[in-house]
């Protein structure tokens, strides 16, 4: 084959055409994420344009509401489509809000300390262990959670008065805030480290022996000029890690507790045992119900609301990013 | 975490050579500075050895439960229904639709991933669609797998691709092999995207010029120099892909199936599979802990031992093909 195809033709594979064709599957790709938002978008519609923004707000038991918009799916019966998501909202905000925070800090030192402070064969260990860490499967940390952390709680962290002292409105059995949060802190830490520590690495090696010729320490050097010329990656990494924990969906809905319950920080250090559900586990847990057609668009909301705020991350991260590239910072 | 304190021995330039990291070289000890930086060092260790901790309690407690667990026969016995965990079988199917939806993901989106990141390095006009492009792989990488996979049961469900699961009486099943592989194949995307950039873009301009100098195209260029030259970073994208693949839950239990057998459909033999339901050890891991389905404990632990190793061997897989990288040596050497 090779010696028949004539010289003169040129090239078999135009640059033009190899343009071409990988310009038509780059196309192809967008143009299946521009589908997949409008179809989410549109599926959800009815939920959204029955509750007005009474969707985001509290009222009424979400359980109910989502069992009354599964059963008025049958033919013959009149669509329901009332729903109160504040409580899942709630829930996503407290164990987002709560993992993120703490995997910010815990994330923050590891990193400054696998690239600045910790002995060659410190370091040699951390970075596969991070590595590991982020690659573990969720359901595995899920599996853990239920099967270990959440009996510790359960069993050892929840007095007995306390759990008399909601008896008849939630059961504390361990499927709480806490073990979200730490199970969710220690999936979404090794995933910020790593992205973290790349950019503290990328930091020009001349300004911090700027510092350090001044006479600056090397810790002091490390979080005044390291970290600070890091921000954009530190933000990179913060932005990717909170949109895995709000689309956590299967981990989660081992271990939140899986009721549409709203923890309330009023009522004292109780309420970090309470359960919940974020908004990610209900579609999981309510998944048998594609077929209704309210609970259908119900759940397409919410994943409206899970698509909208993961594009809503990426606009924000982009624009500080953007913010801070005057400054002379890489990542 | 008194002792740890202390600063590292002042590292000697290594004569094997790996680049000498900056602050490193000149190193002082912690002993001079102000007590508040000397307690954030403490942290950092305290910090540092908690990750090691927590991977070690990870692999150790697993590794524990899986050999208490885990019989041989599970792993060639499909589940069955038993009212006991003795009788109630293994999970070799699941094992096997892992696999299967490994390779079938893997083999979407590696030639697709690949294609972009070409695209994008090499060509990238217009630079407006470009930048489009690439913002777009970006944020499909915060897109929640749970997402993704709704969407999935909407284009599965659709008559048009009603030839790619079971399909009765007019109403597609939208739940087969082939839909769980193709919005799987959307979550490893991003990753490979990355990491073929990356080793297209450490690949210099020099090397580009000399392959034009001597009359090849761009194309040809790319075939045959620029993607054997970044074959370890491609290597790298396709097995962190993989392991998102292997990993995830949440496409599977809606794309696939609740089932924990193959549930094979009419046609061909490969076909009558991939078109059916079926099961990942993922899945059996959820639907085998004690808030699933079948609440087995024991053989969730042993699903997901098998699970962890496979993540284990990938890593290892990825520090190998680092490693002889790095022995290769770069193109500035």
């Amino acid at each position: 084959m090779e010696e028949s195809y004539p010289e003169e033709y040129g090239p078999r594979w135009p640059d033009r055409r190899v343009e071409q064709m990988l310009g038509v599957l780059v196309c192809a790709v967008l143009a299946l994420l521009l589908a997949m938002i409008v179809t989410v978008l549109l599926k959800g519609w009815p939920s959204f344009a029955h509750n007005g923004l009474a969707w985001f707000g509290p009222g009424g038991n979400v359980d109910d509401q989502l069992n009354a918009i599964f059963l008025s799916g049958q033919p013959g019966a009149e669509y329901i489509y009332t729903f109160h998501a504040w409580p899942l909202i709630w829930s996503t905000i407290l164990i987002t809000g709560g993992a993120v925070t703490i995997a910010l800090f815990s994330a923050l030192f590891v990193a400054v300390f696998i690239v600045e402070f910790a002995p060659e064969w410190m370091s040699n260990i951390l970075q596969p262990v991070v590595r590991f860490l982020a690659s573990v499967p969720s359901v595995i940390y899920g599996l853990l959670g239920v099967l270990v952390l959440v009996p510790f709680i359960g069993n050892h962290l929840v007095s007995e008065p306390q759990k008399a002292s909601v008896a008849g409105i939630i059961s504390l059995s361990g499927y709480s805030l806490l073990a979200a949060v730490v199970v969710l802190t220690v999936m979404i830490a090794p995933l910020m480290v790593s992205i973290f520590s790349d950019g503290l690495r990328a930091v020009r090696p001349g300004w911090l022996e700027g510092s350090l010729a001044l006479g600056v320490n090397r810790w002091r050097t490390t979080w005044k000029i390291a970290v600070r010329t890091a921000r954009p990656a530190i933000v990179a990494g913060t932005v990717l890690a909170v949109a895995r924990a709000i689309g956590e969906a299967v981990m989660l809905a081992m271990i939140s507790g899986s009721v549409g319950f709203s923890p309330n920080p009023a009522d004292g250090l109780i309420f970090v045992f309470e359960p919940s559900r974020p908004l990610a586990p209900t579609i999981v847990k309510n998944i048998d119900q594609l077929s209704s057609p309210p609970a259908n668009a119900t759940l397409f909301a919410i994943a409206t609301v899970l698509l909208f705020s993961a594009a809503m991350l990426s606009l924000v991260g982009w624009a500080t990013r953007r913010a801070m590239r005057k400054y002379g910072a890489t990542a | 975490m008194g002792a740890p304190v202390a600063a590292p021995p002042a590292a000697a330039p290594s004569p094997g050579g790996s680049p000498a990291h900056h602050g490193k070289a000149a190193v002082e000890g912690s002993a001079t500075w102000r007590l508040t930086d000397r307690i954030g060092l403490a942290i950092c260790w305290a910090l540092g050895l908690l990750f090691c901790a927590i991977a070690v309690a990870i692999v150790v407690y697993l590794l524990v439960q899986g050999l208490k667990f885990l019989k041989p026969s599970m792993l060639v016995t499909p589940a069955s229904a038993g009212f006991t965990q003795s009788e109630s079988g293994g999970f070799s199917d699941a094992l096997f639709g892992t696999l299967i939806v490994a390779v079938m993901g893997i083999s979407l989106a590696l030639p697709i991933g690949v294609g972009i990141a070409v695209w994008l390095v090499e060509y990238g006009r217009p630079a407006g669609l470009a930048r489009l492009t690439e913002s777009t792989i970006e944020a499909i990488a915060g897109i929640p797998s749970i997402v993704l996979a709704l969407f999935g049961t909407v284009i599965f469900s659709s008559t048009a691709l009603g030839f790619l699961s079971r399909t009765s009486g007019g109403v597609v099943f939208g739940r087969s092999f082939f839909a769980a592989s193709t919005m799987l194949s959307l979550v490893a995307l991003p990753l490979i995207v990355a990491s073929t950039r990356e080793g297209l873009g450490s690949i210099p301009r020099h090397v580009r010029e000399a392959s034009y100098a001597v009359g090849k195209t761009k194309a040809a260029t790319t075939r045959r120099i620029l993607l054997p030259a970044s074959r370890p970073q491609i290597a790298t994208g396709a097995m962190l892909g993989l392991g998102r693949i292997i990993g995830d839950t949440a496409i599977i239990v809606v794309l696939l199936g609740a089932t924990q057998n193959f549930a094979p459909v009419g046609g061909a033999f490969p076909f009558n599979y991939l078109r059916g339901a079926g099961t990942t050890l993922t899945n059996f891991v959820y639907e085998a802990s004690p808030t699933g389905n079948l609440n087995q404990p024991q053989k969730a632990y042993a699903a997901a031992f098998v699970l962890l190793l496979l993540v284990l061997a990938l890593n290892a897989a990825v520090d190998v093909v680092h490693r002889r990288a790095r022995k290769v040596g770069t193109w500035s050497s």
